[in-house]
C-alpha cells in the first residue's frame, strides 16, 4: 500500500499519524497519508519567503517552460508519490477509487488541469491583459505607453484548503508557480491525488521543492493555512463562502448555483438547445460548481423538464471503469440520505413536480456507499425553496419566472448562460455583478475558457496595483 | 514470535507489593468515608441507599465494584459542605470547579489533597531540569481551578515564586460555541502576551505548567520575537489539560524544544489529570518507543484503569482499547469508579510506577462529536 508523506518546503516529513484513504465501494485501504498539525504549518510559515525567492531565482519565462514539461508529465509520465511510483493509471484508479467519480470523469479533470498548465503562457496572457511577466517578477517596469506600472506581490505563498472529492478545482491554484508564488496546499482527505502527483510533476520538471508544501491533516491545519498566508484560497460550502465575505486575504469558493437563462425572444425553440442544457447539469456528474442548478424560463418550462428528464432519469449506476458511467458515487453514504432527505422536502412543496419520478427510484444504497441518479423538477415560482438549491449530483430545477423579474430572481450565480439576441436584456445581464461568469449564447454551463478569470483575477488577488516613480540619481563614483 | 520485554517493564514483584498496598489503601479509604464518625454527609447518605455494607464487605480494591459508578452530576449545585467528611470539619476549604460555560458547575471540596498530589508529583520531576529555587510560569487556566493554586503550590514547595497570567476558559469554549474564531485567536493572543511579557522581564523563569496548544502558541509567539523557548531560559515544561499524542509530542520536542532533552537542555512531561482524580505521571516520552505517551496514576491516591465499553466492570486486555475508569480515595475525597469522558490503550506496569497505565489518551468516541475538548 502506498504511504504518502507530508511535504513540507519540499522535504518528505515522516509523520507518526496516518489517515487511511479507502475504496468507497470495497472499504479497502488505498493508501496511507501521513497528517500535520496546525503548530507545525505555523513553524513553517515564518519560511514562506524562502519560497518565493527560490522562484524568482529562475526567470519567469524559463518557469513557464517548466510547467508546460510538468504538465506532460503529470499526464503521460509515472511520477515518485510518496513512498512509491504512481503510473497514470494508478492515479485515475485511485482517485475514483476514494472520490466515487467514474474513471473516464477522473481522466477528463487530470486532462484539463494539464491543459491548463499546457496553456499556462496564453492564460497569464489573458490575466494579465498582455503585461510583461518580467514586472510582476520585479515588481515594477514599463508598461508600454512611457508609464511605470508596479504590481506588488502580496505574498510569497498562495495557500489553498482544497476540497474532499472534486478533481476539478485544482486549475485555481496551478497558475501561481509561474507568477513565482509558491503553494502551501490542504490536499482533501479523499483527494490527495491531484496535488501530490502535481507537485511531484512540478519538482521533476525543475521547479524548486522548497516552493512547496503539502500539509494533509485535520481542521487545524486549514485555519492555520487561512491564518498565515497572506493570501489563501478555500472551497466549501455557503456556509464557508459567508464565514470569509469581505475577508481580502481569503477568496472563498462554495457552491456554484450556475444557470442557463432563456430568453423569450429563444424560449420558443428550446429544444434546439436541449443536449446543451443536459451537458450544462450532467457532465462531472453535477458535482462541480459549474453545473447547470436551474434553468429559467417563461413558459415552456414542463416540456423542457419532461425533455431533460427522459435524456437523463433513465441513467442507471454503472462500475467506475465503465467509459460509460454518468454517476458518482456518494462514498460517505449518509451524506447521500441527507442528501435524498432535502431533496424530498424540497419535492414537498406545493408547485413542485418531479419529473424524473416515473424513472425509478432515484437513492440507490450500496453496502458502504449510495447513489443519487438524477433529477429534474419543475417549480411554478421562483418563490418555490428548490429553485435556489444545488446538490452533489445531476439536479436541476426548471424554474418558471418571466424575463423582467429573473434577474432580480435568480440570487448569486457563478456561471450564467443567457440564451437571448435581446440586446436591452444583454445589457441588463451584463451589469448583473450577481453573475460572475457570463455566457451569452448556447455555450454548457460547465464549459469554461481558461483564457477568461474565474471567480476573481488570479493576479488582482496575489498582487497589488500601486504608485511607483522613479526619479534618477547621481551618485558619486567610488560611494 | 514473541515481542521483546520493555526495559521498563514493572517485575512481578513490584506489581505484588504495589497491589497489596492498593488493597489496603482501599479498606482504609472505605473504613474512612463510611464511617459515621469520620464520613461525609453525602456518602453516609448514599450508604444507606446500598445493598451491601461497605464497612464489612469492601476489603480490597476489586470490591470496589460493588459501589455504583460515581456519577459527577452529583458535584453540580450545593451544599458543597455535604462532600467534606466529618473528620475534616473546620479545616480551611477550597472549593474547585470545572465546566461552568453554561449552568451550573461541578464543584469539588479540597483542604490539602493538590498539595499533597503536587508534592508527590514534584518528587518525579528531574531537578537537572527542574531546579529547585527556580521560578515558575503558570501558562494555563485561572479562576476557580485546582490548576492555578497546585502548579503555584508545586513551585512554592520546590522553593520558587510562581508568576500566572490571566485565562478565562469559560469564556475561551463561548468563543469556540459562538463561531468568534477571530475573537478567539485575539484572546489567545491575550494570553501569549502576557506569557511573554512576563518570561523577557528578567524574572528567572526556569520551569513552566502550560497546555500542548499554549505551548504552541507560546513558541511562536517567541519566534515572533526572534527567540525561543530554549532561548529564553526554560528548561522544564509540565504540560497538561488537553490531549497529547505521539506526533504532536515529537514536534514539540524536535521544533518547539530544539530536540531531544540531551541536546536541548529543554524537558518536556507530559500529564493527565483532573479535578476529580489528581495527576497521572507519564514513562519518560522517547523517540525509541515511538513517542508513546503512557500515563500511570498516583496509586494508591487514585486507580486508572481501561475498561470494556459496554461492560465497565471488565478491564481490557494489556494494550486493547478501553474507556478510562477513574478511582480516587483520599481522605477527603472518595470516587470509587468514574467513567472519564476518554479512552485509551491498557498499558503494563512500569517500574517506577508498577500498576497498569493507560496511553493513547483520546476523547471517548462516544462522545467525540458532541463536546469541545482542548479549548486552551
Amino acid at each position: 500500500m502506498l504511504t504518502i508523506n507530508p511535504i513540507r518546503w519540499g522535504k518528505q516529513y515522516k509523520s507518526l499519524e496516518f489517515q487511511d484513504v479507502i475504496h468507497f465501494d470495497t472499504g479497502e485501504p488505498i493508501a496511507k497519508i501521513g497528517q500535520v498539525n496546525g503548530g507545525m504549518v505555523q513553524m513553517d510559515m515564518r519560511k514562506a519567503d524562502n519560497a518565493r525567492k527560490a522562484l524568482r531565482s529562475i526567470p519567469t519565462h524559463e518557469l513557464i517552460e517548466r510547467c508546460k514539461k510538468a504538465a506532460y508529465l503529470f499526464e503521460h509520465e509515472t511520477l515518485p508519490v510518496g513512498d512509491g511510483q504512481q503510473s497514470v493509471a494508478d492515479f485515475i484508479h485511485q482517485q475514483s477509487a476514494s472520490t466515487g467519480l467514474p474513471e473516464h470523469m477522473c481522466r477528463n479533470n487530470m486532462q484539463k488541469n494539464c491543459f491548463v498548465l499546457s496553456n499556462i503562457d496564453k492564460i497569464l496572457d489573458a490575466l494579465t491583459r498582455g503585461l510583461d511577466l518580467e514586472i510582476f517578477s520585479r515588481g515594477y517596469g514599463e508598461e508600454g505607453r512611457n508609464v511605470t506600472v508596479s504590481f506588488q506581490c502580496q505574498t510569497p505563498v498562495l495557500g489553498a484548503v482544497l476540497p474532499n472529492n472534486s478533481p476539478g478545482v485544482h486549475t485555481l491554484w496551478l497558475p501561481a508557480v509561474p507568477l513565482q508564488v509558491g503553494l502551501v496546499l490542504k490536499p482533501g482527505s479523499q483527494e490527495p491525488w491531484t496535488p501530490f502527483r502535481m507537485i511531484s510533476a512540478y519538482i521533476e520538471a525543475g521547479i524548486p521543492a522548497e516552493a512547496f508544501c503539502l500539509y494533509p491533516g485535520g481542521h487545524d491545519v486549514g485555519s492555520t493555512i487561512l491564518g498565515k498566508c497572506s493570501r489563501s484560497m478555500i472551497f466549501g460550502s455557503a456556509q464557508t463562502v459567508e464565514q470569509y465575505s469581505g475577508n481580502p486575504r481569503v477568496q472563498a469558493h462554495g457552491p456554484g448555483f450556475s444557470k442557463i437563462l432563456i430568453g423569450d425572444d429563444v424560449v420558443d425553440q428550446w429544444e434546439d438547445y436541449l443536449d446543451m442544457m443536459v451537458e450544462s447539469v450532467l457532465s462531472n456528474s453535477g458535482r462541480s460548481c459549474i453545473n447547470c442548478s436551474g434553468i429559467w424560463a417563461s413558459r415552456h418550462t414542463k416540456e423542457i423538464g419532461e425533455a431533460i428528464a427522459s435524456k437523463i432519469g433513465g441513467i442507471e449506476i454503472l462500475p467506475p471503469n465503465n467509459p460509460d458511467a454518468a454517476i458518482a458515487a456518494f462514498t460517505n453514504a449518509a451524506m447521500a440520505k441527507g442528501t435524498w432527505s432535502m431533496v424530498q422536502q424540497d419535492l414537498s412543496e406545493s408547485g413542485v413536480v418531479d419529473m424524473t419520478a416515473s424513472f425509478g427510484e432515484r437513492l440507490v444504497e450500496r453496502e458502504r456507499c449510495a447513489y443519487l441518479r438524477p433529477m429534474v423538477v419543475t417549480a411554478d415560482s421562483p418563490q418555490r425553496a428548490v429553485a435556489m438549491k444545488e446538490y452533489m449530483f445531476p439536479f436541476v430545477s426548471i424554474v418558471k419566472c418571466p424575463q423582467k423579474d429573473m434577474l432580480k430572481s435568480i440570487g448569486p450565480t457563478l456561471v450564467g448562460t443567457a440564451l437571448t439576441a435581446d440586446d436591452a436584456w444583454i445589457d441588463e445581464l451584463t451589469n448583473a455583478t450577481h453573475i460572475d461568469r457570463l455566457n451569452i449564447g448556447p455555450m454548457p454551463t460547465s464549459r469554461l475558457n481558461w483564457l477568461q478569470p474565474h471567480e476573481g483575477n488570479l493576479i488582482d488577488f496575489l498582487f497589488r496595483s500601486r504608485a511607483y516613480q522613479i526619479v534618477p540619481m547621481k551618485v558619486a563614483q567610488g560611494v | 514470535m514473541t515481542a521483546p520485554t520493555p526495559a521498563w517493564l514493572a517485575t512481578s514483584d513490584q506489581v505484588s507489593k504495589a497491589k497489596l498496598e492498593l488493597d489496603q489503601h482501599t479498606y482504609e479509604s472505605v473504613q474512612w468515608h463510611f464511617h459515621e464518625s469520620t464520613g461525609s454527609p453525602f456518602w453516609l447518605a448514599k450508604k444507606a441507599e446500598f445493598k451491601f455494607d461497605p464497612l464489612k464487605e469492601v476489603k480490597v480494591f476489586d470490591d470496589l465494584k460493588k459501589f455504583p459508578e460515581f456519577e459527577d452530576e452529583w458535584l453540580r449545585g450545593g451544599p458543597v459542605e455535604r462532600w467534606i467528611p466529618k473528620g475534616l470539619q473546620g479545616k480551611p476549604t477550597y472549593v474547585f470547579e470545572t465546566g461552568g460555560t453554561t449552568g451550573i458547575p461541578k464543584s469539588r471540596m479540597v483542604i490539602d489533597d493538590f498539595r499533597i498530589d503536587y508534592e508527590n508529583f514534584s518528587h518525579t520531576l528531574p531537578d537537572e531540569y527542574f531546579p529547585k529555587g527556580s521560578n515558575w510560569l503558570m501558562l494555563g487556566p485561572s479562576g476557580p481551578r485546582r490548576l492555578r493554586l497546585a502548579i503555584e503550590h508545586l513551585c512554592q514547595y520546590r522553593g520558587g515564586i510562581c508568576f500566572c497570567i490571566d485565562l478565562d476558559p469559560r469564556w475561551v469554549i463561548k468563543l469556540i460555541k459562538k463561531g468568534w474564531m477571530e475573537h478567539l485567536e485575539e484572546y489567545k493572543k491575550h494570553c501569549i502576551d502576557q506569557a511573554i511579557t512576563i518570561l523577557t522581564a528578567n524574572h528567572n523563569i526556569k520551569c513552566m505548567f502550560t497546555t500542548p496548544k499554549l505551548l504552541e502558541s507560546l513558541a511562536a509567539g517567541l519566534a515572533d520575537k526572534g527567540t525561543s523557548i530554549q532561548e529564553i531560559g526554560i528548561t522544564g515544561i509540565f504540560s497538561g489539560g488537553t490531549e497529547f499524542t505521539p506526533q504532536w509530542t515529537r514536534f514539540c520536542v524536535e521544533e518547539l524544544l530544539g530536540g531531544p532533552t540531551s541536546e536541548s537542555g529543554v524537558y518536556m512531561t507530559p500529564t493527565y489529570g483532573n479535578t476529580l482524580m489528581g495527576l497521572a505521571c507519564s514513562r519518560p516520552v522517547t523517540d525509541d518507543d515511538g513517542y508513546t505517551i503512557a500515563y500511570y496514576a498516583p496509586q494508591p491516591r487514585a486507580v486508572v484503569e481501561v475498561v470494556d465499553f459496554d461492560d465497565h466492570t471488565k478491564i481490557v486486555g494489556h494494550g486493547e482499547t478501553g474507556r478510562v475508569k477513574l478511582y480516587t480515595m483520599t481522605k477527603e475525597f472518595f470516587v470509587p469508579g468514574f467513567l472519564e469522558r476518554d479512552e485509551g490503550e491498557r498499558e503494563l506496569p512500569f517500574h517506577k510506577y508498577p500498576w497498569d497505565g493507560v496511553s493513547g489518551v483520546r476523547p471517548y468516541r462516544g462522545f467525540a462529536s458532541s463536546t469541545t475538548v482542548g479549548v486552551y
